[in-house]
């Protein structure tokens, strides 16, 4: 391990070393200014709603207004008599035509077989704002004014939102084969071993506590753009998409098409955040309905609408034990937790909540852990991977009963974690829930966040400020599983000599054009400016998986490293020849090879050559080589964030006045980036911490569908955040690197709620649910009036 | 539905328009004009992705009506630092955006056509302002992925550069600039 300190210095140097492009030196490593900003800084850069398409249509949806319903009647000839509309589509439209028109839903990971979302509402409805019917129109206002003009009628049913009342015997069933409702129960650890665990210890502790539901709100409302041609028999759905080809794959499946006749473009993509890999109604019925009028046709879903029957996140009410002994040893770790999965099941996302316990020893050598998860069906928006996916559960359950045990045995939270965090000599570890860690040096991490945050002064100092606000200081040690599955990378030298790196993965703000070509510059040994990256596109790209959970850097970094390795070992040997040396004494510099004689080739010429000139006998033609990368194990990152808050009292207004990030994420490619991303994924996890909350009435009605009643973060309520890192490769891949993108998002909320704890314990305040708004702290510190 | 013929001149290029009385203005520039910068993020005036100046003054495009702006002197984003018309390959960048760009004040850039024009609004009214006073300004504008923390940096550096060099401009009244703080940058 190896410490990043003063980052403010460090940056200024890595840009200083970027602009100067540190002659020989290595670009990884180097927080060089991004190079896709100048498009998106001058309107250049085209998204999906940018794309226009010749007689283009605009589609909108007729949303549920009931959360729960029978349908029992859609009448569509108002709509349809409307000028300028050219279609109204419902149900028996699509069951008429040869798609099966249902987003799929892997079933094999439940404890039943329900169906998966239908495109269109078929016979009953499950959740506010689910797509009812489909109107197709000259422009998107008529396309709206036909929506209007959709009569439909309901036999109303009886909502159920939260997933514990779901359970319950009164509770109105969702699916005939889940007459509880409960769609999967899922056990990890091994629930014997933490019996015994919890018997033999000196104290147990327990929590109860509820992740709030969220909506990940990217800024750019997903939107698709689908153009059929008829004459060959190929769809191009240009869509805001994370994952080009897993949405072909899913799209393929809806329509009932080949993989092979669709063709996915994601361009400029205005934030994923996880909601962009899902397969959703809008995208799939666009394209449905461009081949059935055989005129390309635009969706761009309205924010309402994003918000309504967009995939939700978190959603987690959970009854959590840690035993603890009177030195602070931690015996063992439970977890029993209802998660909300929403209406449908999208994809995988209802048996996602059954994988969050593998994370809940975290940091910490506990011999026994057993958690207990139930994916409870509630008639709300489908909620699935969001940004974090299951790691912010995770850590928030750990690093609440981490803190609720130090006050438990009367010892500092730090002091307290630093006696459990797992020995650096003792990796690969293996956890009881069955992860395998690959690296990591945890106190490191943590020492030089107490020290950033001054935790001694602060927790010496008096309980309140000066001015009467109460004073607190809260950690989060945390780790991060990264880069799972495979990604493609391919290294293509033109006969120019420039390079395109076509990638599987998907930049949406995480700048692979940049990073990709800092690695590939190094690997390959040509110059950065002659090498783009392209990703994004099925067409241009072979295959792919997309970027999710923190794993573009991981395995896309690796794929690419590969190819670009295997490129230069070809270009080398064919230097060799036309330098007539051996290729073990050629070398590659600044894109020109030397022989020891002193004679020199350009890369381009050795390109050239190898397109058709003259290149050793029996070597195949071309300069390219493709990887399909596969990580030989999760790698997982970590770190510490630490907070310090104030908390007024009298109104419940919490300040952050000082926000730490220390995150290990092995090798840093390119630090400025890395930075970003800490410092949004914070922003997010203060946003959940704070103020962001998908609240329903009781009735069903999502009563946070709009910018104005779902409380996203300001440029005001955000703190500032210093980044600190520590470096310990990862020993799975050749970069060394782990991903970073969630780390934030998994330590902020657990790191803000327990400083306001801290803050509040004179007060005897020890438990408290997110969002710490004004309001639930007044009432944490006051009382609830009337109960 | 009513329909009014209007002229827009939208980064000094005079346009004539035919647009329904509910046409808000920034569909009527991406769909009417074809200047794509200005984002729609939320259409209630809560995100500000679609911020331009009209008349010199930032607003958001999508809680102003097209026809209510007939004769309106427009500027995106696309207007500044003489990138408009620009071919491809290269782009100037004015003081602001530079700012933004070496600051990494943007990651996916949707809410970035907006949030330039805001910062140049504020920079005009208060060309030295505090970090509060910043984070205030920009309430109106969301970004989801930096956190703000880059985004306010390059206010301040933006700040800090057009105070030290008188050549440079705003871009939003510079659209003829070719001097000062504009750079190339590499696309």
């Amino acid at each position: 391990m190896s410490l990043t300190d003063a980052p403010d210095e460090q940056r200024e140097a890595d840009e200083a070393a970027g602009e100067t492009d540190d002659e020989g030196g290595k670009l990884v490593g180097q927080g060089i200014d991004r190079r896709e900003d100048a498009a998106l800084l001058t309107g250049r850069a085209t998204f999906t709603d940018d794309a226009d398409a010749p007689r283009v249509a605009h589609l909108a949806f007729v949303r549920s207004e009931e959360a729960h319903a029978d349908v029992e009647a859609v009448d569509t000839a108002a709509a349809e008599a409307l000028d300028g509309v050219l279609a109204a589509y419902t149900w028996a439209d699509v069951e008429a035509s040869d798609a099966p028109g249902v987003l799929p839903i892997s079933a094999e990971a439940l404890d039943c077989d329900p169906p998966g979302h239908p495109v269109l509402a078929r016979e009953r409805v499950r959740y506010h704002g689910q797509p009812v019917a489909a109107v197709v129109a000259e422009d998107r206002y008529t396309a709206r004014d036909g929506v209007e003009a959709v009569e439909v009628s309901y036999d109303p049913r009886p909502a159920v939102v939260d997933p514990v009342e779901a359970r319950g015997a009164d509770a109105p069933t969702l699916f005939e084969g889940a007459p509880d409702n409960v769609a999967v129960t899922t056990d990890l650890g091994d629930e014997a071993a933490t019996d015994a665990a919890f018997a033999a210890a000196d104290r147990t502790v327990e929590v109860k506590l509820e992740n709030n539901r969220l909506i990940a709100s990217a800024l750019e409302p997903r939107a698709a753009l689908a153009e059929y041609d008829a004459g060959s028999d190929e769809l191009t759905v240009t869509m805001t998409s994370q994952s080009p080809h897993g949405h072909r794959r899913k799209l393929s499946e809806t329509l009932g098409l080949p993989e092979r006749s669709i063709r996915v473009v994601a361009p400029s993509v205005g934030g994923g955040f996880g909601h962009k890999g899902h397969h959703h109604p809008g995208e799939a019925a666009a394209a449905w309905a461009a081949r059935r009028l055989g005129r390309p046709v635009k969706w761009t879903a309205t924010r309402s609408g994003n918000y309504l029957a967009g995939a939700h996140g978190r959603d987690h009410r959970t009854t959590a034990k840690i035993a603890v002994d009177d030195d602070g040893t931690i015996r063992g770790l439970r977890a029993d937790t209802d998660a909300g999965v929403g209406g449908y099941g999208l994809g995988g996302g209802a048996s996602l909540p059954g994988w969050y316990g593998s994370l809940l020893s975290s940091e910490y050598a506990v011999d026994a852990v057993h958690c207990r998860t139930r994916s409870v069906f509630t008639t709300t928006a489908p909620v699935h991977s969001y940004r974090g996916a299951g790691r912010p559960e995770a850590i928030y359950v750990t690093e609440r009963l981490v803190d609720a045990a130090a006050r438990e045995v009367g010892m500092d939270p730090a002091e307290l974690r630093r006696r459990n965090l797992i020995d650096p000599d003792a990796f690969p570890y293996e956890t009881p829930t069955g992860a395998t860690y690959d690296s990591g040096d945890y106190e490191p991490a943590l020492d030089v966040a107490l020290e950033a945050v001054d935790y001694e002064a602060v927790k010496a100092a008096p309980d309140r400020d000066d001015d009467g606000r109460y004073r607190g200081v809260g950690l989060a040690c945390m780790v991060e599983s990264t880069g799972s599955g495979f990604e493609t990378g391919l290294v293509r030298a033109h006969p120019d000599g420039t390079v395109t790196v076509y990638a599987g993965t998907h930049s949406h703000g995480q700048g692979h054009g940049t990073t990709y070509a800092q690695i590939v510059a190094d690997e390959l040994g040509v110059p950065y400016d002659d090498i783009e990256v392209a990703e994004g596109d099925t067409e241009r790209v072979p295959t792919g998986t997309g970027t999710f959970g923190s794993r573009s850097t991981v395995v896309g970094g690796n794929a690419v490293a590969e190819s670009a390795a295997d490129v230069r070992e070809k270009a080398t040997r064919i230097a060799a020849h036309r330098l007539d040396a051996d290729p073990a004494d050629v070398t590659l510099a600044d894109g020109t090879f030397s022989a020891p004689d002193g004679s020199a080739v350009g890369f381009a010429d050795v390109a050239a050559a190898a397109h058709g000139g003259d290149r050793p006998a029996g070597m195949p033609p071309g300069l390219e080589a493709t990887t399909a990368y596969e990580s030989e194990a999760t790698a997982y990152s970590f770190g510490t964030h630490a907070v310090e808050v104030r908390v007024d009292a009298d109104t419940g207004e919490v300040d952050v006045e000082t926000y730490v990030a220390v995150d290990d994420c092995g090798e840093r490619v390119n630090p400025t980036i890395l930075d970003g991303q800490v410092h949004g994924g914070v922003a997010q996890g203060v946003g959940q911490a704070r103020s962001e909350h998908a609240v329903y009435g009781d009735d069903g009605e999502l009563l946070t569908g709009s910018m104005d009643r779902y409380a996203l973060p300001r440029a005001a309520s955000v703190p500032h955040v210093e980044t600190r890192a520590t470096v310990t490769p990862s020993p799975h891949n050749d970069l060394g690197v782990k991903g970073i993108g969630e780390a934030g998002t998994i330590a902020a909320p657990p790191a803000v709620v327990n400083a306001v704890l801290d803050a509040l314990e004179p007060l005897g305040v020890d438990s408290v649910d997110m969002p710490l708004t004004d309001e639930r702290v007044w009432r944490a510190i006051h009382g609830e009036p009337g109960r | 539905m009513g329909t009014h013929d209007i002229t827009l001149t939208v980064n000094g290029e005079e346009e004539a328009l035919t647009v329904e009385s509910r046409t808000l203005l920034v569909h009527a520039l991406r769909e009417g004009v074809g200047d794509t910068a200005p984002k729609v993020g939320c259409e209630s005036g809560k995100c500000g992705a679609c911020t331009v100046h009209l008349d010199g003054e930032a607003v958001k495009s999508c809680m102003v009506l097209a026809a209510a702006a007939d004769g309106g002197e427009v500027t995106t984003v696309s207007g500044l630092g003489g990138a408009s018309g620009e071919g491809e390959g290269t782009a100037e960048l004015d003081a602001v955006q530079t700012a933004f760009h070496e600051e990494h004040g943007l990651q996916c850039g949707y809410c970035t056509p907006g949030m330039v024009m805001t910062v140049e609004d504020l920079l005009a009214e208060r060309p030295d302002p505090s970090e509060a006073e910043i984070r205030h300004q920009l309430k109106g504008n969301i970004c989801r992925c930096t956190g703000y923390q880059n985004v306010v940096r390059a206010v301040e550096t933006a700040a800090d550069r057009l105070s030290e060099d008188p050549e440079a401009e705003l871009g939003a009244d510079a659209a003829d600039a070719d001097g000062g703080t504009a750079s190339e940058v590499s696309d």
